[in-house]
């Protein structure tokens, strides 16, 4: 994957050299290992900072709505959904867009290789053949990628860009996985055993909200959190406001998150706030055979509707 | 001590099956006191925010109840509704903010009377044979 840091840097240097684009959104290097931050190169110049590797998980899609440039963006399969999404509710235009497709081989979790290592900090990593070395003092430690990624990563079947104006390699082979194990567990579960669950979940939620700003399906002027008449959700920590949180949030995204994990990743306490947006996945893929963002022009299932809809609220 | 009664709070939509909940009235069909009934215009209007925030505030029970699909006054508001429906009762029941049987839905046109009566006993009911909701109200603003 990191084959793509030169093709991302040239389609850069061309486009803002041709003043096709105002600006590339991508990756730089992060101060931390293992960590790539947003980048958003506006000269030729600043185009060499961009990179590509396992570290993107961020999805860039969240830097787009309500922006009035011309943008080219670096975008994996997840993204390029949620970019066809705002395309639809109109956060973007697609005339505004140049969309750098970049095949995706999933993204390195940072937490399951620091939980490897015993408490001791990672100073440096290099990936190198599906491979991640890292070391720090009196340490060094190999890691097969492949079996690290994100959680969301390792059950995405959607690898490849759903749109794109130029490819950044060739499309990846899509995995043949079953993704919704942890979610048929939880169902399985007496209502009394999903609310211990639940609960021991959000126990530790600080309501930061970093899973609501990560997310590029958020994006309303004023979110239900910070609605004051009426209150609908209380801004204490107090279970009953953080369950709310929780629920209205994974509702919200119902038919719209392309299960990107920049909430789960985003989330400070290393709340798996999936378990809540994934169960609605799976309900309107059963329900509606609707996959966010997979289609173009076909509206997210809340927003249409079909007469002989199934009733298995009745 | 009298017997525990639940508290239910009624969703229903001005056109239909409030119409309904009326006639029922007028017609003195006998249905439970438990419901509390809110108007609405339409089911199409129903958020899932005011389910949560009736059981914050102590509601045992939630009712829904709106035209037939393709009885709208509105023509598709019910049609929306029930997509949302049914994303809202699987997340709220696999969340287990509520066990299945405390939150209903039914349509009931308005001259469905003697259905409104049946279905206001069949849910308070429900909700009886599962006792108060508790888990859902907010207990630590009372202590601050
Ligand atoms: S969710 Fe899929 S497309 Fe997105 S980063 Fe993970 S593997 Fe890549
Ligand atoms: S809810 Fe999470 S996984 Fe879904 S689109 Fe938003 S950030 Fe991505
Ligand atoms: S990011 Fe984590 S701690 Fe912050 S509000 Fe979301 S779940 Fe809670």
């Amino acid at each position: 994957m990191q084959a793509y840091t030169e093709k991302i840097r040239e389609a850069a240097k061309r486009l803002l050299a041709e003043k096709k684009v105002d600006v590339v959104i991508g990756f730089r290097k992060g101060t931390m290992p293992l960590m790539n931050e947003p980048f958003q190169a506006r000269t030729p110049e600043q185009a060499d900072l961009l990179v590509w590797d396992g570290n993107c998980g961020i999805n860039l899609a969240n830097y787009l709505p309500k922006r009035t440039e011309k943008i080219a963006i670096v975008a994996k399969g997840c993204d390029s959904r949620n970019i066809s999404i705002q395309i639809l509710e109109n956060q973007i235009k697609r005339e505004q867009l140049y969309i750098l497709g970049a095949p995706c081989k999933g993204m390195t979790d940072k937490r399951k290789i620091q939980d490897e290592l015993e408490g001791k900090e990672i100073f440096q990593a290099e990936e190198a053949g599906g491979q991640v070395k890292v070391s720090g003092r009196d340490f060094e430690k190999t890691f097969n990628r492949s079996e690290y990624l994100q959680e969301n990563c390792a059950v995405c079947l959607h690898r490849n860009p759903v749109i794109s104006d130029e490819m950044l390699g060739e499309p990846v082979q899509e995995q043949q996985v079953e993704c919704y194990e942890d979610i048929k567990q939880i169902e399985a579960m007496t209502p009394e055993e999903k609310r211990k669950h639940f609960d021991a979940l959000i126990e530790p939620c600080i309501r930061c909200y970093a899973c609501r700003s990560a997310c590029p399906a958020c994006y309303c002027p004023t979110c239900f959190v910070d609605e004051s008449k009426p209150q609908w959700v209380g801004k204490t920590t107090d279970p009953t406001d953080t369950r709310t949180f929780h629920f209205l949030r994974a509702f919200h995204v119902a038919g719209r998150c392309s299960d990107c994990g920049s909430c789960e990743r985003a989330c400070p306490v290393g709340i798996k706030v999936r378990q809540f947006t994934k169960k609605l996945e799976k309900e309107v893929k059963e329900l509606y055979g609707y996959e966010a963002g997979m289609v173009q022009d076909l509206r997210p299932p809340l927003d249409v509707y079909r007469p002989d809809d199934p009733e298995p609220f009745l | 001590m009298s017997e525990w009664e639940p508290k239910v709070i009624t969703f229903l939509c001005n056109w239909c099956s409030y119409g309904a909940a009326d006639l029922a009235g007028v017609s003195r069909f006998q249905y439970p006191a438990n419901i509390r009934i809110i108007r609405l215009p339409c089911t199409g209007r129903m958020n899932p925010k005011f389910i949560l925030a009736a059981l914050r505030h102590g509601a045992d029970g939630v009712w829904v109840s709106g035209c037939h699909p393709g009885d709208c006054h509105y023509i598709e508001g019910n049609f929306y509704a029930r997509r949302k429906f049914a994303l809202l009762k699987t997340q709220l029941e696999y969340t287990g903010l509520i066990e299945p049987g405390r939150v209903h839905f039914s349509w009931i046109s308005s001259a469905e009377a003697t259905i409104f009566a049946d279905k206001a006993r069949k849910v308070v009911e429900a909700i009886k044979a599962l006792g108060p909701a508790q888990h859902f109200i907010k207990k630590q603003a009372e202590v601050a």
